[in-house]
């Protein structure tokens, strides 16, 4: 398995963008902290920067890189080598170089500035949201045989789960506010990552007392171990889900 | 050593494959050939499992190939357009290859590498190749794991005279050492003294299917380029003339 990764992970590491990225999010973390005096706040703003640029950064390059990798995919197709194991080698290449640069990137200011269990939280869903994201951009890739629609659905995804979504969501609560929205909230949060990685995280912080009496009943939920427990499992199935469904459709392609 | 049962292949309204079924011997040098577009080089590929059958079974010894990998050991592929990582450099293409082949480095096949003195260009990055030079770097390919079977698609296109008469030599050798060889090509002249059976297909459908003297004896000609013009020619005039497997040219007799 490791063998064909390996491949995958020097393509990418020649390539420099993962590098670049890096490089970046060491530098917007770093100043983040020195400028904030209160380590707290500046995890704030790198929450936004999180649930934002990583998913975004996340799915382009993946989708990208797949149909760069193209030429390397029908060559191994030729080889005794199974689909499934090409398709994760991809993966696993993919997912785990722009984990390993997030973990670099903010990881290492995070331990440096806030090595509190709020700190364990962002870089655990961030990495989170970039195996989610490399997954969905898989399952677009896949689907889509031409470049430029797949990297113009892989945006749509984007453009969904982080910033369409919360006004959707926003506009249901607002609409049957009436009734008492709490647990259909919660379940309809487990439907995005991105929303449920913000929540969770959020409550993590202590600007949760500002959210009212909504929060609070997240607070109940999302501060006990249950909590955590159920946005790992969440977050892990839609890591799994589309990564599964794509596998699924690649072996079953014509290339 | 390979057989092809009723297989059927369309993408999505286009039925490329209509009831091709054919089976295939180690010694055999079977020569697919067929106008543009009559399906030859989607039949290679069902039998590569890079194309998904519509419906139909494809036997690899006896076993039905369906999702297996393990049978393309034995299979040395040379594709039309071979294409490869771009920057991935001669010599590290070809490592990879055996490293993913994970063939003992006393089981290649270095004929075609030494008879091409591609030593001398390792180090060029493959983006930097001309068509004819990445024809041989596929060839040397196909030819270096010593696989039961060849499946050659188009393989003297694009080479030099020289280039392609070491080829063709090559063949020849593989051809005594009793191997499967299957090629396609529009350059019948090449074929004249390679092939040992013709399988002429014509808009995705078996025409003609028999041994080489057998056709020239059926249309009376003494060159193979001759022969198959006839067939075309009768194919052309009269479909309905010719029948599955038989290689009737009556038509052409009255011409």
């Amino acid at each position: 398995m490791f063998k064909l990764a390996k491949y995958v992970w020097y393509d990418i590491l020649r390539s420099k963008v993962v590098i670049a990225y890096t490089a970046f999010l060491l530098t917007v973390s770093m100043s983040l902290f020195q400028l904030e005096a209160d380590s707290g706040k500046a995890l704030l703003s790198l929450l936004n920067i999180i649930l934002l640029i990583v998913p975004l950064v996340s799915i382009i390059f993946a989708t990208i890189h797949y149909y760069n990798s193209y030429e390397f995919i029908e060559l191994m197709l030729s080889q005794p080598v199974s689909r499934t194991r090409i398709l994760l080698s991809e993966y696993v290449g993919t997912a785990g170089s722009l984990t390993a640069a997030f973990l670099l990137g903010v990881g290492i200011p995070v331990l440096i500035y806030q090595p509190t269990a709020t700190g364990m939280a962002l870089l655990f869903t961030g990495s989170m949201l970039t195996i989610i994201t490399c997954s969905l951009a898989f399952l677009v890739s896949v689907k889509a045989r031409e470049k430029a629609r797949g990297i113009g659905a892989a945006l749509l995804c984007w453009f969904y789960f982080a910033l369409l979504y919360d006004g959707l969501l926003l506009l249901l609560i607002f609409t049957f506010s009436d009734y008492p929205l709490e647990k259909v909230t919660l379940l309809l949060t487990s439907l995005n990552p991105i929303d449920l990685a913000r929540i969770f995280l959020m409550l993590q912080l202590d600007i949760s007392a500002l959210m009212g009496y909504t929060g609070a009943t997240y607070k109940v939920f999302f501060g006990s171990g249950w909590g955590l427990l159920y946005t790992a499992v969440i977050l892990l199935a839609w890591a799994m889900i589309p990564l599964w469904m794509a596998i699924r459709r690649f072996r079953r392609k014509d290339l | 050593m390979i057989r092809i049962e009723h297989l059927h292949k369309r993408f999505s309204k286009l039925a490329v494959l209509t009831d091709v079924s054919a089976s295939f011997r180690a010694g055999q040098v079977i020569a697919l050939i067929g106008p543009n577009g009559s399906g030859k080089t989607t039949l290679i590929k069902s039998i590569l499992g890079m194309v998904k059958p519509s419906a139909g079974q494809i036997y690899f010894n006896d076993q039905p190939i369906g999702e297996q990998f393990e049978y393309r050991r034995q299979i040395g592929y040379m594709p039309q357009i071979g294409r490869y990582p771009d920057h991935m450099k001669i010599s590290q293409v070809m490592a990879m290859m055996q490293n993913i082949r994970n063939q003992p480095a006393a089981a290649i096949d270095e004929d075609l590498y030494l008879a091409y003195d591609i030593a001398a260009i390792a180090h060029k990055p493959m983006h930097s190749l001309s068509g004819g030079t990445r024809q041989k770097i596929s060839a040397i390919l196909a030819f270096m794991f010593r696989p039961e079977v060849l499946i050659l698609d188009e393989p003297t296109a694009g080479l030099d005279p020289l280039a392609s008469e070491i080829l063709r030599n090559k063949i020849l050798v593989e051809k005594q050492r009793g191997r499967l060889i299957l090629i396609t090509s529009h350059i019948l002249n090449d074929l004249d003294e390679l092939a040992t059976d013709i399988l002429y297909l014509h808009e995705g459908q078996v025409k003609c299917y028999d041994t080489l003297p057998n056709i020239l004896q059926q249309t009376g000609q003494a060159k193979l380029s001759k022969a198959i013009a006839a067939l075309m020619q009768a194919q052309s005039h009269s479909p309905a003339k010719m029948q599955n497997g038989q290689c009737t040219t009556k038509t052409v007799s009255h011409v």
